[in-house]
C-alpha cells in the first residue's frame, strides 16, 4: 500500500488528520480508514500541516465533528470539503 | 519478541525498582539547598528539591506528606537522607519511608544550622552509597513491574500512533499482572462517558465520574474564562492540529488500550492497593506533575507518548519518550526512546508498536538509560491542591 496522506480513524468520521509534511492547496491527497484500511482520494482547498485536520465533506455552521467515530464538537462557520478544520471553525461543545 | 522478564532490585518489601538511587529529600523549599550540597558532596546520591512544604494544612499537606514519602519509598531508591527545617515533619517522612524497611535517615537543620547539617548528613549519605552500590540486579518477571502512563504535547498523532501503543502493550501485560496507571483527569473530558464504560464495575465508574465532576465544579467552573483553549487544548497541541478539549481526550484515552478495565480510582499520590491491574488516578494534566504523583504512589517505569515533543523526565523514574509523528523524529530525535511514525505510513501495525515500546520498557528496566535520563531531565512538581495558611 502507498503511503497514506490523511488518515481517518473511523467510517463515521467527517474529518481527517494529515500524516505527512508539506501538504498544499490543490493536492490530491491518499486516504487511508485505520478501522478497514479502504481508500480514497481527497483535494485540499489550502496548505495544511501535518497533524491537521481537513474536512471530508461540506459542513454549515451548527454542524457536528465526528472523529474516532465520537463527536468532537461543532463547525462555528460554514466549511466545504477539503477545507482546514480547526479552531478558527471548530469549537468545544465543553466549557 | 523478548522473554518478558527483566533484572531488577528486588527491595526489603519485595517490590521491585529498576534504579538504585540514594535519593537526598527535602522536606520543604528551605532544605533544598542543603539536600542539593549533600548531592554534590557525595556521588551515587541524588537531591529532589521542590517548592512547597511550609504553612500547607489539610488535604494539601496530607497530599504533600503522601507524595514525599511515597517518593522515599519508591522501589527505585535504595535508601533516603530526609532533611527539613525541624524535626516533626522530618521525622514523619522518616517514618513513612522506614515502612518499606529500607535504610532512611533524617536531619533537621534548626539548632544546627547548613553547614553542620550537611556534614552530618553527606557522612550518612556516604554510608547508604556504601551499603547500597553493590546490590546485584536479579531476575523478576511482569508481575514485579509498575507501569504508568501519562501523555504531553499531544497531536492527532498521539490519538493515531503512540497512545495506542501504549494501550495496546497494557492490553497485553495488565493479564500477566502489571500494574498500570493512567490519570489527567481534566483532559477525560469529552471522553468521560467512554471512560467510565471502562471501569471494572459500575461503583468503580461512579467513583470516575465523582472524581471527574468534582474536578469541573471545584476548578473549572469557579476559574474558567471563556472556556480553557488556552490551556486545555495547550498552545502546542493547537499547533500540533487538536482543536477541541473532547479531540484531545479520545486520543489521550488511547492509552488504556481497548481490552483492559481499571479496577480502582486512586486519589493524587494514592498507592494501588488492589492488586495487579489498570488504576486510574485523579491528577492534574500538567505532566510533571503527574508523573510525580504517579511515582510516589511507587511507580517505576513511565510511558509518555508525545506528538510535538515534551521532553520531560524525573528524578528517580525513567520516562520512556514516544512519538508517532515524523516531523517530531526529525526534528527531535534526541528525545525520543521508541519511534512509532511507521503507523502513519501504515508500514507498523499498533500491535507492532506495543511490542517495539514493550522491549524498549524491558531495556530500561535493565538499566537503559532513557533519553530523558542521558539529557538530564529531572522534573519534580508537587501537585499543590489550594493556598497554604
Amino acid at each position: 500500500m502507498s503511503i497514506p496522506h490523511l488518515l481517518v480513524h473511523d467510517r463515521r468520521d467527517n474529518v481527517g488528520v494529515v500524516v505527512v509534511e508539506g501538504v498544499a492547496k490543490g493536492d490530491d491527497l491518499f486516504v487511508v480508514v485505520t478501522e478497514d484500511n479502504s481508500d480514497f482520494t481527497i483535494t485540499t482547498k489550502h496548505d495544511i500541516p501535518i497533524g491537521h485536520k481537513v474536512a471530508l465533506t461540506d459542513f454549515s455552521e451548527g454542524d457536528t465533528v465526528i472523529k474516532y467515530g465520537v463527536d468532537i464538537g461543532r463547525i462555528v462557520q460554514d466549511t466545504t470539503k477539503g477545507e482546514h478544520v480547526h479552531t478558527h471553525n471548530l469549537k468545544t461543545k465543553r466549557w | 519478541m523478548t522473554n518478558g522478564t527483566f533484572f531488577g532490585y528486588r527491595r526489603q518489601n519485595n517490590r521491585v525498582g529498576v534504579r538504585n538511587y540514594v535519593a537526598i529529600l527535602p522536606v520543604d523549599d528551605i532544605s533544598n539547598a542543603a539536600c542539593e550540597a549533600v548531592a554534590n558532596n557525595i556521588q551515587g546520591t541524588i537531591a529532589l528539591p521542590h517548592a512547597y512544604g511550609r504553612l500547607q494544612f489539610g488535604a494539601d499537606l496530607e497530599l504533600h506528606f503522601r507524595t514525599l514519602i511515597g517518593t522515599g519509598a519508591n522501589p527505585n531508591v535504595a535508601a533516603c537522607v530526609v532533611i527539613g527545617i525541624e524535626p516533626g515533619w522530618t521525622q514523619k517522612i522518616v517514618d513513612g519511608i522506614a515502612k518499606t524497611g529500607k535504610p532512611v535517615v533524617g536531619f533537621s537543620i534548626e539548632q544546627h544550622g547548613d553547614i553542620e547539617t550537611i556534614a552530618t548528613a553527606s557522612r550518612q549519605a556516604k554510608e547508604f552509597v556504601h551499603m547500597t552500590s553493590g546490590l546485584q540486579r536479579e531476575e523478576c518477571g511482569i508481575s514485579d513491574l509498575w507501569v504508568a502512563a501519562k501523555c504531553g504535547e499531544s497531536d492527532t498523532t498521539t490519538g493515531l500512533a503512540s497512545c495506542p501503543a501504549v494501550g495496546n502493550m497494557y492490553d497485553k501485560w495488565i493479564p500477566k499482572g502489571l500494574y498500570g496507571c493512567f490519570g489527567e483527569t481534566t483532559e477525560i473530558t469529552g471522553a468521560e462517558h467512554i471512560c467510565a464504560a471502562r471501569a471494572a464495575s459500575p461503583e468503580i465508574a461512579e467513583k470516575f465520574m465523582k472524581t471527574w465532576q468534582a474536578y469541573q465544579d471545584e476548578v473549572v467552573e469557579p476559574f474558567k474564562t471563556s472556556d480553557l483553549s488556552d490551556s486545555q487544548p495547550t498552545k502546542g497541541n493547537i499547533l500540533g492540529g487538536l482543536t477541541t478539549i473532547e479531540e484531545k481526550a479520545l486520543g489521550n484515552l488511547e492509552k488504556i488500550g481497548k481490552e483492559v478495565s481499571y479496577i480502582d480510582v486512586l486519589e493524587p499520590a494514592e498507592a494501588p492497593a488492589s492488586g495487579p491491574g489498570l488504576y486510574f488516578m485523579d491528577t492534574s494534566s500538567a505532566a510533571a506533575e503527574c508523573n510525580t504523583l504517579q511515582a510516589a504512589a511507587g511507580y517505576v517505569v513511565h510511558c509518555f507518548p508525545t506528538g510535538q515533543g515534551n521532553i520531560i523526565g524525573h528524578p528517580i523514574m525513567p520516562v520512556i519518550k514516544i512519538t508517532g509523528n515524523p516531523r517530531t523524529v526529525r526534528t527531535m530525535s534526541e528525545h525520543v526512546d521508541v519511534d512509532v511514525s511507521g503507523v502513519v505510513r501504515r508500514e507498523m501495525t499498533i500491535p507492532e508498536a506495543g511490542d517495539a515500546l514493550m522491549e524498549m520498557i524491558l531495556q530500561t528496566a535493565n538499566g537503559r538509560l532513557t533519553a530523558a535520563e542521558a539529557l538530564g531531565h529531572k522534573e519534580f512538581v508537587m501537585t499543590k491542591l489550594y493556598r497554604s495558611a
